[in-house]
């Protein structure tokens, strides 16, 4: 006769297994149908299995986790440009990326993000083909060369921009708007001519031809509207829903916007996640990045490394790169990081500091050749002698 | 603009901040110190959104892929 959920629910509340195991244990259990007896054996094989596979006190977890994400990392590709998915927007995977993950670096070479739309009712930015693409025209970064040919008048010393009125509608942009633009970007004289439509002149304030020829660099560097850095977004439709993908990323200026989902936007850069959402975010976020970096490769690491990696890095409340000017580079002992890189400069500035080494961690136990403090190594027996253990029996006895 | 919880964003664990009592049992379980534990800067964007100050402790409740679910602890700092 097989028991009722209360009693499963009653039995496997107080066991020390963590909840995913709990959940398989009960749905299984309710689907086949046991006799409390049989519960208690399962339990206890379970038991048995748990303890097998947990990690053993003293193990080098650390040492196992850089092995089974280097291995493969041996097999990676060394230079591939990839697209994201079929959106046509460039990323870099492969080692390269990897790499740029583990050391923490600020921008990513190819940042990108991911721009979920609202979908709280029917006609949302989310199923609207129209608001969603004139919201990819308001966040993409609009210049001068996306809407007007920019010619140089020597002669007349100025700067003739002609504005496609087709690409100023599409990217919902008035002439007025380029021209306060300007006004406000450059301090120079912006007049719009009486004479043609859609044309805009820009004299420098002194006719020079470095003026001149500066001013014609600098203008293609004002941004117009969106926001800066963003230099393109995509639309895609993902089953029902429409996303928009980005080429540049700023999480928090997007953030802004009516029709972005908040929720469950997300960037490729570990850093910026870090500065909007905090250090848990940006733990599940260099998670994400490795896992997805070796996938694509076709390599399968255990995600307990790489979460090993990730907590490593953000354990003291901000990302910190594993190398030089991070894990590596600030051990406590001095041993330990003159073994890592440029040997004697560390060496020297502990001697004149007058540094202590207690010789607590592996690296420099190896050094100076004693075992480390490791699996058995770190396991310590202490004998009494037989006249003291009889001495302190009988105190004890007193 | 709307008003929006960090908390909300999908990849932001559940964040606490933990009474003096969890905190001890927490503390004797591990047999630990709470300057020992990890830490979390007082100026982090999360810190700010529930109000933490230097020298608490948050509980963060993880989804855990290997686990389900996941507690950590991180001591704010400065």
């Amino acid at each position: 006769m097989s028991i009722s959920k209360a009693t499963i629910d009653s039995m496997i509340k107080d066991l020390p297994f963590p909840s995913n195991v709990l959940k398989v244990l009960k749905d299984d259990v309710i689907e086949v149908g046991v006799s409390k007896k049989e519960m208690e054996e399962i339990i206890e094989k379970i038991m048995e299995e748990y303890e097998v596979s947990c990690i053993e006190p003293c193990d080098a977890a650390g040492v196992i986790a850089a092995q089974s994400i280097g291995e493969p990392g041996t097999q990676m590709t060394m230079r591939t440009f990839h697209y994201a998915g079929v959106a046509e927007i460039n990323v870099t995977l492969g080692l390269p990326r990897l790499i740029e993950i583990v050391d923490a670096r600020k921008i990513p070479s190819t940042p990108m993000m991911t721009i979920a739309l609202s979908k709280e009712y029917p006609n949302d930015y989310a199923y609207d083909r129209e608001k969603t693409r004139a919201l990819a025209w308001e966040i993409e970064a609009t210049k001068i060369d996306h809407i007007a040919d920019v010619t140089t008048d020597l002669s007349q010393m100025k700067l003739i921009i002609d504005l496609h009125e087709k690409a100023m509608e599409s990217r919902n942009i008035t002439i007025e708007q380029v021209k306060e633009k300007f006004n406000e970007e450059l301090n120079v004289m912006v007049t719009i001519s009486s004479a043609i439509d859609n044309q805009i002149i820009i004299a420098p304030e002194e006719p020079s031809y470095r003026e001149l020829l500066q001013l014609a660099k600098s203008i293609h560097n004002v941004t117009l509207k969106g926001i800066e850095g963003i230099k393109r977004v995509v639309v895609r439709k993902e089953g029902e829903e429409y996303t928009l993908y980005t080429e540049g990323s700023a999480l928090n200026n997007v953030f802004q916007f009516e029709g972005v989902d908040k929720t469950r936007t997300s960037t490729n850069n570990i850093n910026e996640i870090y500065e909007v959402l905090g250090v848990e975010a940006a733990r599940n976020a260099i998670i994400k990045e490795a896992t997805d970096t070796l996938r694509e490769q076709g390599l399968t690491v255990d995600i307990r490394h790489i979460m090993l990696v990730a907590d490593l890095m953000t354990c003291d409340g901000e990302v910190k790169q594993i190398g030089r000017h991070g894990i590596s580079g600030e051990k406590a002992s001095v041993f330990a990081r003159a073994a890592f890189e440029v040997t004697v400069n560390h060496l020297l500035d502990a001697g004149m500091r007058g540094d202590v080494d207690k010789l607590e961690g592996v690296t420099e136990n190896i050094i100076v050749g004693q075992p480390i403090r490791m699996g058995t190594g770190d396991v310590h027996l202490i004998s009494r002698r037989k006249e003291e253990a009889e001495m302190k029996l009988q105190v004890e006895d007193e | 603009m709307t008003k929006f919880s960090l908390l909300n964003h999908e990849s932001v664990p559940k964040h606490e901040i933990m009474t003096e009592g969890e905190l001890k049992s927490v503390l004797t379980n591990y047999f630990v110190e709470k300057e020992q534990l990890p830490k979390i800067k007082l100026h982090d964007p999360v810190c700010k959104e529930i109000g933490a100050a230097i020298g608490d402790v948050i509980k963060i409740t993880r989804k855990s892929q290997t686990a389900g679910e996941a507690e950590y602890y991180r001591f704010v700092i400065e």
